[in-house]
């Protein structure tokens, strides 16, 4: 029992951290309908960024995000220019799923050129504090993570809600030709969006490096992981994949604790199997529009 | 639209294939065989691929996983001896069988969604099979890999078996791709690719070709599997199930073109030689993948359609003579044309 408990602490904390990089990835998907198949190699490289700052500067990885989220949100606004923008034919959906898988590729192999393959890992002094509270352990870094993930998504949340842009984004993922019509400029709403989900790719890849051993070829783990994440919430869902990231984390964290480790990432895709096979838009996906 | 067989494509299929039967024959430089053993491999892989994502538009990023099941059949059915050298090849009808069946209810499941959520389904198949790769240890030995029994072939053409191991494979892959195009099946599947809910609500059994498509596909691609898996020997968790082969199936069909008979061929007779010389030129890793990057980049975002298609239009302009050609222009700046439009490409 008291290890079943730990476990669920453990994966909602975690869950916490997928989720902003989940909210990112689905709210890409929600502006533009583009499954962005970088973000896992977006959260590589604000970790990566993260670990340059921390060894060559020593800037506190949790205050580097103040730099790498920036930084990232401009990549992603030259991303959607460059790249995503110009592309035409006739499934522009199929072909910026690979043109994201293009660049998730090429950023893998920047990264590696650039660092190697051996796993790092950003250790600040304070890594591996934990408190005790009622006999379960709580990681400082996972907690401040976790508050940290639900600010950024409190942020995301506020500029959704609160601003002309955000309600222009809310405007073109309910209906992109109305959207257009009313005057909301769909090419800067998509950058801007692009921009955004990198940002938050950013944020989560300063915590991720402080959590997890990571190499360039990590992103394919992250990004299976994120997949599952989106879809089972419901394709463009912020909420939908904030539900479904801690149901995620709680899941594979017991199951990684109760069975065995190498059996926790098969929990992701059991779990999205079980829930298409019952629902096949997700647990919080709309009916009508978009891929489904 | 039926795709007639003509004296030409007769001709041109013939030449190809009689080009290819004879290079072993009339020798070359060492690698020759080997690079084209492996581009022959990815045309037939990509071929297969295109039966389910160019002719039903479904997208599958996951078809490395049945690669990857065929592979281990072989490499856990003669792990110990091979028999004479080609019970291997023998067995690979059983193995296409058995992972087309077994492909069934995962194609069912998987196509209950659609394209990008269809795409994003198959690729956590390939993260499953390369877990259970991993994690099975006992049938598949894990991160340690597995052996298939050395071929009792004679040394200077020991390739020889392989390569036309791999040739049969894309004839077949192509057979059944031309078969696809002659019968209702293709027909079928191309309403699906166009507009499924109303070929659902004008009675085409949609469900059933696509369960068709994805099965022949996934058999051939695992048939492929054990050729590969026979070939080189040694097989690993990450290179049996890598996402680079499923990705480079997708990028050989979309750059010859989707949909078309040769496009996946032409494809891969570009990017495969392309890979091997960027992995000679820059060492096997890193630069390699920007490189690669790079090209499907390229292609992405200047021959969206692929190079058969892009070709075939232009034709076709042409032929309209002048006069039609300037109304074509106009028509289609403002209908661009639809997927839906079934281009016969020769």
């Amino acid at each position: 029992m008291h290890s079943l408990i730990q476990a669920v602490i453990l994966g909602v904390l975690t869950g916490g951290v997928y989720a902003l990089m989940a909210s990112g990835q689905t709210l890409i998907f929600g502006i533009m309908k583009v499954v962005n198949l970088a973000q896992g190699v977006l959260v590589v490289l604000g970790a990566y960024l993260t670990y340059t700052l921390f060894t060559q500067w020593g800037v506190d990885p949790f205050l580097s995000i103040l730099i790498t989220t920036p930084l990232l949100f401009l990549v992603g606004v030259g991303v959607q220019w460059a790249l995503l923008r110009p592309l035409h034919g006739d499934d522009v959906a199929q072909l910026s799923l690979l043109v994201t898988f293009a660049i998730a590729l090429g950023v893998e192999g920047l990264l590696s050129f650039a660092y190697g393959a051996t796993l790092t890992n950003v250790q600040p002094s304070y890594a591996n504090f934990s408190w005790t509270i009622l006999g379960y352990q709580v990681s400082l870094v996972r907690f401040v993570a976790f508050v940290l993930s639900l600010v950024v998504l409190g942020l995301l949340y506020l500029i959704l809600q609160r601003t002309k842009f955000g309600r222009s984004v809310r405007a073109t993922v309910q209906n992109p030709m109305s959207a257009q019509l009313l005057g909301v400029n769909a090419n800067r709403v998509s950058a801007l969006g692009f921009g955004l989900g990198a940002a938050t790719a950013a944020a989560a890849g300063s915590v991720f490096g402080m959590l997890n051993s990571f190499n360039p070829g990590s992103h394919y783990d992250l990004i299976s992981r994120l997949l599952t994440i989106v879809v089972l919430g419901g394709l463009g869902s912020i909420g939908g994949s904030v539900v479904a990231a801690l149901v995620m984390g709680v899941a594979s964290s017991v199951v990684s604790a109760l069975a065995s480790p190498i059996w926790s990432d098969f929990t992701f895709f059991v779990v999205l199997l079980l829930v298409l096979l019952i629902r096949p838009r997700g647990l919080f996906g709309a009916r009508t529009r978009g891929a489904l | 639209m039926k795709f007639a067989i003509t004296r030409a494509g007769l001709v041109r299929a013939g030449v190809f294939f009689l080009v290819l039967v004879l290079v072993p024959i009339v020798g070359g430089p060492g690698w020759l065989l080997n690079t084209l053993t492996f581009t022959i491999m990815y045309a037939a892989l990509s071929s297969s691929w295109n039966l389910i994502g160019g002719y039903a538009g479904y997208p599958s990023l996951g078809h490395v996983a049945f690669f990857g099941i065929g592979a281990y059949a072989t490499a856990i059915m003669f792990n110990g001896s091979v028999y004479g050298g080609y019970a291997p090849f023998l067995m690979l009808p059983v193995i296409g069988i058995g992972v087309a069946l077994l492909s069934v209810p995962i194609g069912w499941v998987s196509m209950r969604t659609r394209a990008d959520v269809f795409a994003i389904v198959t690729i956590t198949l390939l993260f499953i099979t390369q877990t259970l790769a991993f994690n099975l240890k006992e049938i598949t030995g894990g991160a340690q890999g597995k052996s298939v029994a050395p071929a009792p072939f004679d040394v200077a053409t020991y390739d020889w078996p392989f390569y036309y191991a791999m040739l049969i494979m894309l004839a077949t892959a192509m057979a059944i791709s031309m078969y696809f195009r002659r019968s209702k099946i293709g027909l079928s599947l191309a309403t699906v690719r166009a507009d499924e809910d109303k070929a659902h609500g004008v009675g085409v059994r949609v469900t059933a070709v696509k369960l068709i498509a994805f099965a022949v596909s996934s058999g051939l691609v695992a048939m492929v599997g054990g050729v590969w898996a026979y070939y080189v020997g040694f097989i690993y968790p990450q290179f049996a199930v890598d996402p680079l082969i499923t990705i480079g199936m997708v990028l050989m069909a979309f750059l010859g073109g989707r949909g078309t008979l040769w496009g996946p061929v032409l494809g891969s007779f570009i990017l495969v030689p392309a890979q091997e010389y960027f992995a000679q030129a820059f060492g096997a890793s890193q630069l390699y993948l920007i490189a690669y990057a790079a090209v499907f980049l390229v292609i992405m975002l200047f021959l969206p359609r692929g190079i058969l298609p892009s070709i075939a239009e232009r034709l076709d302009r042409r032929r309209a003579g002048a006069a039609g050609a300037a109304r074509d222009n106009a028509a289609a700046q403002v209908a661009p044309m639809p997927p839906s439009e079934v281009k016969v490409v020769r």
